[in-house]
């Protein structure tokens, strides 16, 4: 694949995922604001997603998005401003999204199965 | 402070923040994740790290992250406007939307937490 199609391709991941981040993140910045009202607490956040099928599946496709949209975005700024080969850079990005993903999936699903009082 | 050129720009300082706060929140991420995580460990282990975030600098910290999502969220919004439907006139209008919009989430959750 040609290198103009690789940036195309990315670029058009960039923003999909952006679209998706759009209304994840306003609906993240109201749960924040909203949650910490009465202090913040294990219990608060547990009892919120635990066994919730609505929340896994918010955060679940909220994840996903941030591992597309995130790696591209490091990359994009690595390949501008730093001297790292773009074969690098790939990688970086590759990695980034596998750590995301993994770190991100354990934390959805260690909160949908945690039990309030463990 | 005087500044010559394309940096005496709403758009260019509109472009840094976005660039900054998606690098400093891709950072942050890592560290996120593994608190969430920490619920895989039970109710106390996650409530053991949530009180060290009670520290005051702790708090500070967090009212800047939530002003940089919210400023990148906006930043992006106004990025995509840009770049799907062209239009530049009422972009710097945009740049202080966005930016009082980031403010205002900030003071919200500021307000909150303290």
């Amino acid at each position: 694949m040609s290198n103009a199609r690789v940036e195309t391709k990315l670029w058009v991941w960039q923003r999909l995922s952006a679209a998706v981040l759009a209304v994840c993140v306003v609906v993240h910045l109201i749960v924040i604001v909203y949650a910490v009202q009465d202090g913040l607490s294990a219990a608060e956040i547990i009892g919120r997603v635990s066994g919730n099928f609505l929340w896994l599946a918010f955060y679940s496709i909220f994840v996903t998005a941030i591992a597309v949209h995130a790696p591209i975005g490091v990359r994009t700024i690595l390949k501008e401003m730093t001297d790292i080969s773009p074969k690098a850079t790939h990688m970086i990005m590759a990695t980034f999204s596998l750590v995301i993903l993994a770190m991100g999936f354990r934390a959805v699903i260690g909160l949908f199965t945690a039990s309030v009082g463990a | 402070m005087k500044l010559s050129g394309h940096r005496n720009h709403a758009h260019y300082w509109a472009f840094v923040l976005h660039r900054v706060s998606g690098l400093l929140l891709a950072i942050f991420l890592p560290a996120h994740f593994y608190v969430l995580g920490l619920a895989i460990q039970g109710e106390a282990a996650m409530d053991g790290f949530i009180r060290w975030t009670d520290a005051p600098l702790v708090k500070a910290a967090e009212v800047i992250l939530i002003i940089l999502l919210a400023a990148h969220l906006t930043g992006g919004l106004r990025l995509m406007a840009l770049e799907f439907f062209g239009s530049r006139e009422s972009s710097k209008t945009a740049v202080a939307i966005g930016a009082g919009i980031s403010l205002a989430v900030g003071l919200a959750f500021l307000i909150n937490v303290v």
